[in-house]
């Protein structure tokens, strides 16, 4: 069976230098992102933690009321120092293409209707900008940590492939073809391509109007000379994650779309020899104790009930949610053992649901410390890496 | 006395692990009673709507996927975008050969890919289609039911005019998207919204409502999605909340139940009961947000187990309402 995930020494070790947290969509990446910070700076490092999409109250909490894409420090009280900052996707893509060009052409790209539909809603574009600030984070060398929230997507595994897929993009047919006339400068490229770019512009020009063609051709030119500094910098980033001071953290609820999705991650991260830390098993719902079966306790409310008296009701009431609690327990056991049978080696940490949402601080500690505790270290006696005790 | 016409286009939205796939799912099935036909239209390639109606995955192609109460059906529709680029450039252009060439050029992808609004117009432009439907001068669908992108890019799924102002100025596409901008804005058409009673999706919906509201595009109901009852009385909720009941007060009456005197089980049945009560209220303060977002609101009860088409009947039965 799996071991214990101890989140405290990974978060101490001086050699950890970036903490990606994945998974899918909605199973808390941002909030287990926030509260590993505040542990990493509660045990002296001086962290920066990159959110890509965080709630408002959580936001706010962290003092990211407004989205300027550069780390605000946040008052922790603690011994270390930590930063948040929430990514803006359109803004850190401006940046690369000013960065990669002269003046001139950088404003006629950012003029594009093409650019500005790329740069703000390109499946992809998040995950690539992700990359491109983690790699301009790392570069700055100015924290010792830093902990990167991945973006919400569908998949867990976007955020790997998205860097690719833009540059797939860039590097396709479609794209060689409307450039090649550029690149070639002269008629023998032109003639090469001329049937199906002739075909192309037919039917652009027939559906949306001639204007089109003008735009993508400007636009593509004016990338055209960047394309290779795209390139290089996601692969450089890519290359980044792949060395030991990286450690990713694959997060998941106990349901089995979320888990699913940490399967595909896990068996990928193994794949590309990306090094895995473990799995955090979020918003579990372990029993406060787990002497009385949900059989028992079903049985119990009614006999309750039938007694009467005074707090007859009550009792027979926390007798139900006791069954139902036990009954969900086990459901989320079965889960997170299905898990660890295809994936023994993964360590693996349960982290119990807050009673409401996680918005301030306070909620985030709570959350740091069910993170890095050692795995032993509860009052009912289950280990932190389970939700019920191992059947004898 | 007129009344106004029917909403015959539902359009369901929510952010994502709402549900809104099986919310729209039940809304089908809920509209389709009594010898009535809908069409569900599955609009992000995902084969959700096959995997909850355990059917194979969908072709490009009304196919029927449930039989409602009192003999309607529901018949659903997974958009493929190439599909229906191929179908747009026949029927309008007659250019289906130079179609199939572009897209083996992988121009499809490309002018998707570089023109998300291009997407869209062709998405919007297929419900709008079946819509308006008719054979023999009748409506061969009573209502389409749309499994719709979530929350976050819903007005601009459904605003295609906007989207491609930016692309065509002119032409065909142009007049293409306004048509369908007509059905979308008329009171036929309404965007219903799944949240669940959480800060994040309840935000989200608030500022869906707003965006559609300031683009012109009809709101409808807000459905609020797993909702769940409380298992202690009433009474006790508040103060259970507050963390005030104790072990102590439990004992007497689980004693007088039979149930043999274990101070950790008292003590572990009073810390859940707290914490339940605790959960409860948080889930509780968000229906008063709900309220204030000033729309119809349905609530639809948490199905523990698998969602399978009697999980479904049962959720369509609380959606009549919005027929």
């Amino acid at each position: 069976m799996s071991a214990g995930l101890e989140l405290d020494a990974v978060v101490r070790d001086p050699a950890t230098r970036i903490i990606v947290c994945c998974g899918a969509g909605g199973v808390g990446k941002t909030t287990t992102s926030a509260a590993l910070g505040l542990a990493a700076a509660a045990a002296g490092r001086s962290v920066v933690v990159l959110t890509i999409d965080p709630a408002r109250r959580l936001a706010q909490s962290l003092g990211l009321a407004e989205l300027d894409n550069e780390p605000r420090r946040v008052e922790t009280g603690g011994p270390g120092e930590l930063h948040a900052m929430m990514l803006d996707m359109k803004r850190t893509f401006d940046d690369v293409v000013v960065a990669h060009s002269t003046p001139e052409r950088a404003e006629q790209v950012l003029a594009n209707p093409f650019y500005q539909a790329l740069s703000s809603s390109f499946g992809g574009t998040q995950e690539y900008m992700a990359m491109e600030k983690l790699g301009q984070l790392r570069a700055r060398d100015t924290w010792d940590l830093i902990i990167v929230d991945t973006p919400p997507s569908r998949s867990a595994l976007d955020f790997l492939d998205a860097p690719d897929r833009l540059s797939r993009f860039l590097d396709g047919t479609m794209i060689r073809v409307l450039t090649a006339p550029a690149r070639a400068g002269g008629r023998a490229g032109l003639r090469m391509v001329s049937a199906g770019f002739g075909l192309f512009s037919r039917v652009i020009s027939k559906i949306l109007g001639g204007q089109l063609l003008g735009d993508i051709a400007t636009f593509i030119a004016a990338l055209d000379s960047m394309f290779g500094g795209f390139r290089e910098r996601a692969t450089a980033t890519y290359e980044l994650l792949k060395q030991p001071g990286t450690a990713f953290l694959v997060v998941a609820t106990p349901e089995p779309d979320a888990l699913r999705e940490a399967s595909y991650f896990v068996d990928r991260l193994s794949a590309e020899g990306m090094p895995l830390a473990g799995l955090v098993l979020n918003r579990t719902h372990p029993p406060a104790t787990t002497a009385l079966s949900a059989t028992r306790a079903e049985a119990a409310a009614e006999a309750v009930a039938e007694a009467g008296g005074k707090g007859a009701k009550l009792a027979a009431g926390a007798l139900r949610v006791h069954a139902d609690r036990m009954a969900q327990a086990a459901r989320e056991q079965r889960l997170a053992d299905r898990f660890a049978r295809a994936h023994p080696d993964v360590a693996v940490r349960a982290v119990p649901a807050a009673a409401g949402d996680v918005h301030d601080l306070d909620d985030l500690a709570v959350m740091a410390a069910a993170l890095t505790a050692a795995d032993g270290d509860t009052g009912t006696g289950t280990p932190r890496s389970r939700i019920l005790p191992a059947r004898p | 006395m007129t009344t106004d016409p029917p909403v015959r286009c539902h359009v369901v939205t929510g952010k994502g692990g709402t549900g809104k796939t099986t919310v729209a799912a039940a809304l089908a099935l809920a509209l389709a009673a009594g010898g009535r036909h809908t069409l569900l239209v599955e609009t992000e390639g995902r084969q959700g709507i096959a995997q909850l109606f355990d059917t194979p995955p969908l072709p490009y192609e009304e196919r029927r996927v449930a039989v409602a109460r009192g003999g309607g059906e529901v018949k659903a529709l997974a958009i493929d975008l190439d599909e229906a680029l191929l179908e747009y450039l026949e029927l309008f252009y007659s250019m289906k050969r130079a179609g199939r060439a572009l897209r083996r050029m992988g121009a499809i992808d490309f002018a998707t890919t570089i023109a998300p609004g291009l997407r869209d117009v062709l998405l919007t432009g297929k419900i709008k289609e079946a819509v308006t439907r008719k054979v023999d001068g009748r409506r061969v669908y009573d209502a389409v039911v749309v499994d719709a992108p979530p929350t976050g890019r819903i007005t601009r799924f459904l605003n295609v005019t906007d989207e491609v102002a930016g692309l065509a100025r002119s032409g065909p596409i142009k007049a293409q998207s306004d048509g369908v901008m007509a059905v979308l804005r008329s009171p036929q058409t309404a965007v219903h919204l799944v949240t669940l009673l959480e800060e994040m999706p309840v935000q989200e919906t608030a500022d869906a409502i707003a965006e559609l509201t300031a683009t012109g595009l009809p709101v409808g109901s807000v459905l609020v999605n797993m909702a769940t009852e409380p298992l202690l009385p009433a009474a006790s909720l508040a103060r259970a909340a507050e963390g005030r009941l104790t072990a102590a007060e439990l004992a007497p009456a689980l004693a007088a139940g039979g149930l043999p005197d274990d101070p950790a089980v008292a003590a572990g049945l009073a810390e859940e009961a707290v914490e339940h009560a605790r959960r409860w209220q948080s889930q509780d303060a968000l229906r008063g947000r709900v309220a204030e977002l000033g729309r119809p609101v349905t609530e639809l009860p948490l199905v523990t187990g698998p969602v399978d088409l009697g999980a479904l009947q049962e959720l369509a039965s609380r959606l009549e309402v919005l027929r």
